[in-house]
């Protein structure tokens, strides 16, 4: 495939294409649907053979996340992805790798919950994923891409902000995203870094010992109290510069909005759909999309707060993202929520009828 | 120009094949396109549909409420789909899978026997071309040209000498649209 051909593709393929080009060195994971096209589209293009990146189905996704964790451990740029269900059952490894600081990629092609739920699209693993999931005071650097493109796109970016930090990223996508089919442009070729590429980057890295170098060790286990706290505090200090340095977000038609919807993900392509009918009807609508969900942009939130006369959040789920808006906007503002839950999408219409009630 | 359709019927009717190909055919007239099924544990005999959008600007929502077409293979997907036509919209049925025809007088229908003809020239694989070509006759959104360099582009080397069988299928379901 030459490089800046446009192609149709369904968002789970974007991500697998993506990973190779970006030069991923190990994808570690277990099937299940609504991703199941990410392990897929890996084992048809068949990388070990050319970029010579490893592509492995485990036997759980409790053994992919470990093999994630071993091979992070070695400076190697790994990955997983799996579904609701299956993050779930990956959070132990994602709280060790959070304090042992450990740079790797989940994607989370999420499904409508709890237990085995459904496989239609959901966003209720929003809790899950900037809240902790896991046990321990960690984060995890959240993308939510909104489109094909952008799953595309965010697997770089994602791999980017996890080395930068030494922390794992997450890619919260949804079944909606990854089922469908858009246009996209992939990433150009970037070849896998070499042993020496990852001994300088990574010095940290279990990359094996040679002459006085001190030994490195990867652990989250501290035994020692003041130690841990230290830990804890350098761990801290590093999410305080991420929250300063990280916030990605889109603003639509915020200009002259009366009514603020804030939605990411699918529930954002939704919301767009509903302010072309919303100022249709006279009703000026505007849009603030989170990219990165942790750090989330509240600082943006609280501005547009002063401007608007309401705030919808828009979720599909029971309302998870609607605590940090209303922590942004400190009350100032009503904030309202609308979703759907259990694998509906709420249709444009709809959530038109939740704005209206607003203005009344 | 936006135009957004749903495609449902059977599950192996080829539904979400013909809205890859239109899509497909879309991204070859460099146009913004999204599929989006309603992927399920549907198969065979099941339910299935697809949501496919072809625009001249950025598509917002995947997930629509109404629709300028729907092309409804059964009676399931009729009675699902034709309330959800815009009005002056467009509601196109196959004769076979229906026995309670649409009742609405505020868009336009149209039937295509496509089901019948496919079965009658032995061309049941190409069934779901026929329909594809009918849609193309009311509303030219994309030209038989760009469906064919899209099947070009995404059938297998292996599979290109059954192009023309395609494209006779794509004339023949335009011959054979009528309105109601």
């Amino acid at each position: 495939m030459a490089d800046k051909e446009v192609t149709l593709m369904k968002g789970n393929e974007a991500i697998a294409h993506a990973a190779i080009r970006c030069g991923c060195d190990g994808y570690f994971g277990y099937p299940i649907t609504p991703q199941s096209e990410v392990l897929e589209t890996l084992a048809a293009e068949k990388p070990w053979e050319t970029t010579g990146m490893v592509v492995l189905q485990a036997e759980s996704e409790v053994a992919s996340i470990n093999m994630v964790y071993g091979g992070a451990a070695t400076g190697k740029k790994v990955m997983t992805s799996s579904s609701s269900p299956g993050i779930s059952l990956m959070q132990e490894g994602i709280s060790y790798m959070a304090g042992a600081e450990l740079p790797a990629l989940i994607v989370n092609v999420s499904r409508g919950g709890p237990g085995l739920g459904t496989i239609q699209p959901s966003q209720a693993d929003y809790f899950q994923t900037v809240k902790g999931g896991g046990h321990g005071d960690y984060r995890l650097i959240t993308l939510a891409p909104a489109s094909v493109q952008e799953m595309a796109d965010f697997v770089d970016l994602a791999f980017e902000l996890a080395f930068r930090y030494r922390n794992p990223a997450m890619i919260l996508s949804d079944g909606a995203i990854g089922q469908m089919m858009e246009k996209v442009v992939l990433p150009p070729f970037k070849p896998r870094r070499t042993e020496e590429e990852i001994a300088r980057e990574c010095p940290w890295a279990t990359t094996g010992r040679t002459g006085m170098r001190k030994p490195n060790i990867i652990t989250s286990l501290e035994l020692r109290s003041e130690e841990m706290e230290q830990n804890n505090l350098r761990i801290q200090a590093k999410y305080r510069v991420i929250e300063e340095k990280e916030v990605r977000y889109e603003e639509y038609m915020t200009e002259d909005a009366e009514y603020l919807i804030v939605a990411f993900g699918s529930a954002a392509r939704i919301a767009k759909k509903v302010i072309a009918i919303a100022r249709e009807q006279g009703i000026k609508v505007g849009l603030l999309r989170p990219i990165t969900l942790w750090p989330f942009p509240t600082r943006k939130i609280a501005e547009l707060g002063k401007k608007v006369k309401g705030i919808l959040s828009l979720e599909i789920n029971a309302g998870q993202m609607i605590e940090d808006i209303r922590l942004a906007v400190e009350c100032n503002v009503p904030v309202k929520w609308y979703g759907r839950l259990g694998g509906i999408i709420p249709e444009p219409e709809e959530v038109v009828e939740e704005i209206k009630k607003m203005t009344r | 120009m936006t135009h957004e359709i749903i495609i449902s019927g059977f599950g192996g009717q080829g539904v979400l094949s013909m809205g890859k190909i239109l899509a497909y055919s879309g991204l070859m007239e460099d146009k913004e396109v999204t599929w989006m099924p309603a992927y399920g544990p549907e198969q065979r005999g099941g339910t299935a549909n697809v949501t496919v959008i072809v625009s001249d600007d950025p598509v917002s929502s995947p997930i629509l409420s109404s629709y300028d077409t729907a092309i409804v293979l059964n009676q399931p997907s009729l009675e699902k789909f034709e309330s959800k036509v815009k009005p002056g919209g467009s509601l196109i049925y196959d004769g076979y899978g229906i026995n309670k025809p649409p009742t609405r007088k505020d868009i336009h229908v149209y039937r295509i026997d496509a089901m019948d003809k496919a079965a009658e020239m032995n061309m049941i694989k190409v069934f779901n071309m026929m329909i594809l070509g009918g849609l193309l006759k009311i509303h030219p959104i994309v030209s038989v040209e760009s469906v064919l360099k899209a099947l070009r582009k995404t059938l297998p080397e292996r599979h290109h000498h059954l192009i023309p069988m395609n494209e006779d299928a794509i004339r023949m379901g335009m011959d054979i649209i009528r309105e109601v």
